[in-house]
């Protein structure tokens, strides 16, 4: 998957966890937390989702990397780029 | 109801999940039943919690999140309004947390600033993990160092030990927080058609992912081999292995099931229990003068939170509530009966101990003095009740399967949900949070921190 592919997949995973929420204005640079106001048990729905859907395994330690799109994506990228997109 | 949000957190992530139920019907205490051509809920009276769509915080936002659920799927009616009746003075209050503020100041002058004090000091739902060292703390205790007029205290506690207390006579400071949100803070709302509607919505919810739900299936041991739970057997000799094994059977309940286990603390079972005394009226109760949503009553200044030691019930304390006075949509217009259900305290053993013929005489007689009580802080309804049914203790123990028909567990929580087995965990009860919402946030809850956990 490229970067743009993984910031699609997170925000699918985003609008998943938390539908009443409009992902359009999301600024990549900003913490989620406090965008869309997610807490730990939701931090730990992404991990989920990500090991569910693409077998992603994210160890607790790392999980810090998930505070922004921005750095998501860069966190992801080496994981995910021999994952080809459906 | 812990269990099935337990399941769909487990199902969704891909997990096998077998759910097993010893009842004909699922719900534990919140489930329904049907008589006469009528419905009726088990243990809804209200929904605590409550929050309009689209709320970002609390608990009900979160078990929506949680479970994927979408805010139709729990639409609620909100409540009229709610009263704490003692003699010669009432607060009222509802979903706007101001209304209490405001009728606290009006008839306690004097204790507004510690009442506000008291709100301020209250935990967190995020310290609700018990690490919090007021956790532990007496709520009255702590409701002291801020309110100075005893009556003022008895009265905040009726509603939140009616609610959601099982240690007798006082409660712990971390219930009482929660409690507090749960009811004041958040308020109470219903579902058009009760409790069915989120116990359908869970249960379509769970087998739609997979999941297997068996009714009629009671566990009647946990098989333990070399110190790990490996499976269960059911009532029916069955056996099934298992790597985990959730449990919202109780604690001491729980634990009498383990084989490794030859004795249990008995003691350490809740003791409080209800009685519920159901009118159907001829018409609506506003129709009769009577508005309220809930009314906790209580008929002295102190307010009595134990088992009946020597009756079957109590009705000096009660709570009395209509689910008709909630705000329904205009398209769901009104339920077709006009209801009075009021709650009384009862002695689980005393009830058991009767006979089939008494139990049945003694039905009647404690529904004509519940009422009789009731009717001293409400409008007197009894020549408009067309229809009756009341359950007992007795009911409690064959919908929850809980010792002593214990309604909200054991005064002692296991907040993390540990046992001695390292896979056999609780939920439910006697984990922690009580009432619907709660019971549905500690089956997520758990299943996240035992069962997901990469």
């Amino acid at each position: 998957m490229t970067p743009a592919e993984i910031r699609e997949e997170i925000l699918d995973i985003l609008e998943d966890i938390s539908p009443d929420d409009d992902m359009e204005n999301l600024d990549d640079e900003k913490s989620f937390r406090d965008q869309l106001e997610l807490d730990s048990m939701d931090f730990l729905d992404i991990v989920m989702e990500l090991r569910k859907r693409h077998r992603v395994q994210i160890p607790e330690e790392d999980y810090g990397h998930l505070a922004s799109m921005n750095s998501t994506v860069t966190y992801l990228e080496p994981k995910m780029k021999d994952i080809v997109k459906s | 109801m812990s269990g099935l949000a337990a399941g769909i957190r487990l199902a969704h992530f891909d997990q096998r999940v077998c759910i097993l139920e010893r009842h004909y019907t699922i719900g534990g205490l919140n489930s329904f039943y049907r008589l006469g051509g009528r419905d009726y809920d088990v243990g809804l009276h209200a929904m605590t919690n409550f929050a309009s769509k689209g709320t970002k915080k609390g608990p009900l936002a979160k078990l929506i999140r949680q479970l994927r659920f979408r805010w139709e799927d729990f639409k609620l009616a909100e409540q009229v309004g709610s009263s704490i009746r003692f003699p010669d003075v009432s607060l009222d209050f509802d979903n706007d947390f101001g209304l209490l503020e405001q009728e606290v100041a009006e008839k306690f002058p004097s204790q507004i600033d510690g009442f506000r004090s008291l709100c301020a000091a209250l935990l967190d739902y995020s310290d609700m993990d018990g690490d919090d060292a007021s956790f532990m703390h007496s709520a009255r205790e702590v409701m002291a160092n801020h309110i100075t007029d005893p009556l003022l205290i008895e009265m905040l506690l009726c509603p939140l030990m009616w609610y959601g207390n099982a240690r007798e006579d006082d409660m712990d400071f971390g219930q009482f927080s929660i409690m507090f949100r749960a009811c004041y803070l958040e308020g109470f709302g219903r579902p058009f058609k009760g409790v069915r509607v989120i116990l359908k919505n869970l249960v379509r919810k769970f087998r739609g992912l997979g999941g297997e739900l068996k009714l009629r299936s009671g566990v009647s041991r946990i098989h333990v081999e070399d110190g790990r739970a490996v499976g269960v057997v059911l009532d029916d000799g069955t056996e099934l292995r298992a790597k985990r094994v959730l449990s919202s059977a109780g604690n001491v309940e729980t634990l009498r099931m383990c084989d490794d286990i030859s004795e249990v603390d008995v003691a350490r079972a809740g003791k409080l229990s209800f009685i519920e005394s159901i009118s159907v009226l001829d018409q609506l109760p506003k129709n009769i003068g009577f508005d309220r949503t809930i009314v906790f009553y209580n008929d002295s200044e102190r307010f009595h939170w134990k088992r009946p030691e020597h009756a079957l019930c109590d009705a000096r304390t009660g709570v009395i509530c209509s689910p008709n006075n909630y705000i329904f949509d205009a398209d769901e217009g009104q339920l077709p009966d006009g209801v009075i259900r009021i709650t009384t305290l009862a002695n689980h053993d005393r009830w058991c101990g009767l006979s089939e013929d008494k139990y049945r005489a003694e039905k009647m007689i404690q529904y004509d003095a519940a009422v009789e009580s009731a009717v001293r802080f409400m409008p007197d309804f009894r020549r408009h009740v067309i229809d009756t049914d009341v359950f007992t203790p007795k009911t409690i123990r064959r919908f929850t399967w809980h010792d002593n028909g214990a309604v909200y567990g054991a005064p002692d929580k296991q907040l993390d949900g540990t046992t001695h087995l390292p896979n056999l965990f609780l939920c439910g009860t006697d984990q922690g949070f009580v009432g619907i919402v709660g019971a549905i946030l500690s089956g997520i809850s758990m299943a996240n921190r035992h069962c997901l956990q990469p």
